[in-house]
């Protein structure tokens, strides 16, 4: 096992020598790159890549350019998770042979994808990797839509956002359905770790990937990705609405070791209301409407219901 | 490969980022890797921008916010200090401007066209009634 690497403080971590390259085609402010920088250069480790189809796949190899300083490969929309775990099976493969040219290099197996990618599209073949006990993490780029398509709808689009889709118009407020509760989802798989992340928290997202690093056995990660396209806000506010993101609870930061024991990793001091992270957004501009403010009413229920319910997990230990 | 054109790419090629052998890559700063002409590294995307920051470090305390929440890997940090703008791969965003705690701003967006040497020669002054 190699040294896990020291990031003590911001400036600490400013040292680090980014392996994710500019002049990519991701829009400006786009948070997908965010997380994709915090989660690599938390360690300075081989990297073995994959990205599913999407806008990190899409915007970060325009041929004849990658913007990937690390072994990469994308192949479908719906199997970047089982490319890297084929990877990592050939990898101990080789290693058990006794074949490794340089068996002390410990690389890490990381699988970036969407919501699309990963709660719909690619969700058996994440059950697979998870299930099989693959070292590997798989992050999900959480903007809640098919953003690179067009911003359709997904399971991870919340209640009243308008998509393309499922519109807000005349005679519908937008999605109906709720977020798939994908942390739940894969940490019953029992694997070591599975836990919620956002950009703006970028200690609590290095203790994290460390912590996933440090494991034996597959990791799940999602992390939010405010989208300025698809969210309809200012590229300039994407921080901004990662901080509402976290501070409304709307993405509470926990974390699920060996798929029971639950920790809130993030307790805001000053929780804002769930109708200011709504405000922030285009997408839910209708919900302002008079006619429709009883669903914001009802996102703050629910917002409270599942804080209250991770806190009992939490204390309950089990 | 980068000059060859998709009828010319053999299946199964691989594109490499870098010219030769590079051994550690996390331990080499951007200036001393041999990007080959496969890496968007060597490209820009300063054409996109219709607004750009400009950095003045009079206020600076390289706190390295700017650092770590800029997309597109733009803000120039060696040796703890932030040290400058890739006009290269700057889109313009301006989220860095956003996150910078200083009193005034140590970063602030301008017009493209906008002159350096001016704005940095102007810069406002601490604003007092901000805490
Ligand atoms: C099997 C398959 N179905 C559909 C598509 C078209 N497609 C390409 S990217 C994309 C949306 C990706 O959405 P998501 O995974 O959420 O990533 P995002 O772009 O939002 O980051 C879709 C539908 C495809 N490439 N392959
Ligand atoms: S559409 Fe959204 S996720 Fe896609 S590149 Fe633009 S900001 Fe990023
Ligand atoms: S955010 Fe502002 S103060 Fe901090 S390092 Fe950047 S320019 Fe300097
Ligand atoms: S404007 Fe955006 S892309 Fe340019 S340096 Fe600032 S944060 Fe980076
Ligand atoms: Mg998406």
């Amino acid at each position: 096992m190699s040294e896990m690497k020291k990031i003590k403080n911001l400036k600490e971590f400013s040292t680090s020598a980014d392996r994710f390259e500019g002049a990519n085609l991701l829009c400006p402010g786009c948070a997908h790159s965010i997380i994709v920088r915090e989660v690599l250069n938390a360690t300075n480790d081989d990297l073995v890549l994959s990205a599913s189809t999407g806008c990190l796949e899409v915007c970060t190899a325009v041929y004849p350019y990658t913007s990937w300083d690390a072994s990469w490969i994308h192949i479908g929309f719906e199997n970047g998770s089982t490319a890297v775990a084929g990877a990592e099976a050939m990898y101990n493969a080789l290693r058990n042979k006794g074949r490794l040219k340089q068996p002390d290099r410990n690389p890490k197996f990381i699988s970036f994808a969407g919501d699309g990618a990963s709660y719909d599209i690619g969700f058996q073949w994440i059950s697979g990797c998870m299930e099989r006990g693959h070292n590997m993490m798989h992050v999900v780029l959480d903007n809640e839509v098919y953003a690179n398509t067009g911003g359709q709808r997904s399971s991870s689009t919340p209640i009243g956002s308008s998509s393309t889709t499922a519109p807000a118009g005349r005679v519908s407020y937008g999605e109906k359905k709720n977020k798939k509760d994908m942390v739940s989802i894969m940490a019953s798989h029992g694997i070591p770790y599975s836990a919620q992340v956002a950009p703006n928290k970028w200690k609590d997202m290095v203790k994290k990937i460390q912590h996933g690093f440090s494991v034996d056995g597959p990791v799940f990660i999602n992390a939010v990705s405010p989208c300025t396209t698809e969210w309809k806000f200012d590229p300039k506010d994407t921080m901004m609405l990662s901080d509402l993101s976290t501070d409304s609870l709307v993405f509470p930061l926990y974390e699920i070791i060996d798929g029971h024991e639950l920790n809130i990793t993030y307790r805001p001091k000053n929780v804002v209301p769930v109708e200011e992270y709504l405000a922030a957004q285009g997408r839910f501009k209708h919900l302002f409407k008079d006619q429709y403010k009883y669903l914001i009413k009802e996102w703050q229920e629910r917002v409270d219901a599942k804080w209250a319910y991770l806190n009992r997990r939490e204390e309950a230990r089990v | 490969m980068a000059n060859k054109g998709w009828n010319e790419f053999e299946i199964g090629a691989m594109l490499r980022t870098f010219d030769g052998k590079i051994d550690d890559i996390a331990g080499t700063r951007q200036e001393d890797r041999a990007y080959s002409e496969n890496s968007s590294f060597v490209a820009s995307v300063a054409d996109w921008r219709i607004e750009k920051p400009i950095f003045s470090k009079d206020f600076c305390i390289d706190c390295q916010f700017c650092w770590i929440y800029c997309p597109d890997m733009s803000i120039i940090a060696r040796d703890k200090k932030m040290i400058g703008v890739d006009m290269d791969h700057c889109k313009g965003c301006g989220i860095c401007v956003e996150v910078c705690p200083t009193n005034p701003k140590s970063l602030l967006m301008f017009p493209e066209q906008a002159d350096e040497e001016t704005e940095l020669a102007q810069w406002p002054a601490k604003d007092e009634e901000k805490k």
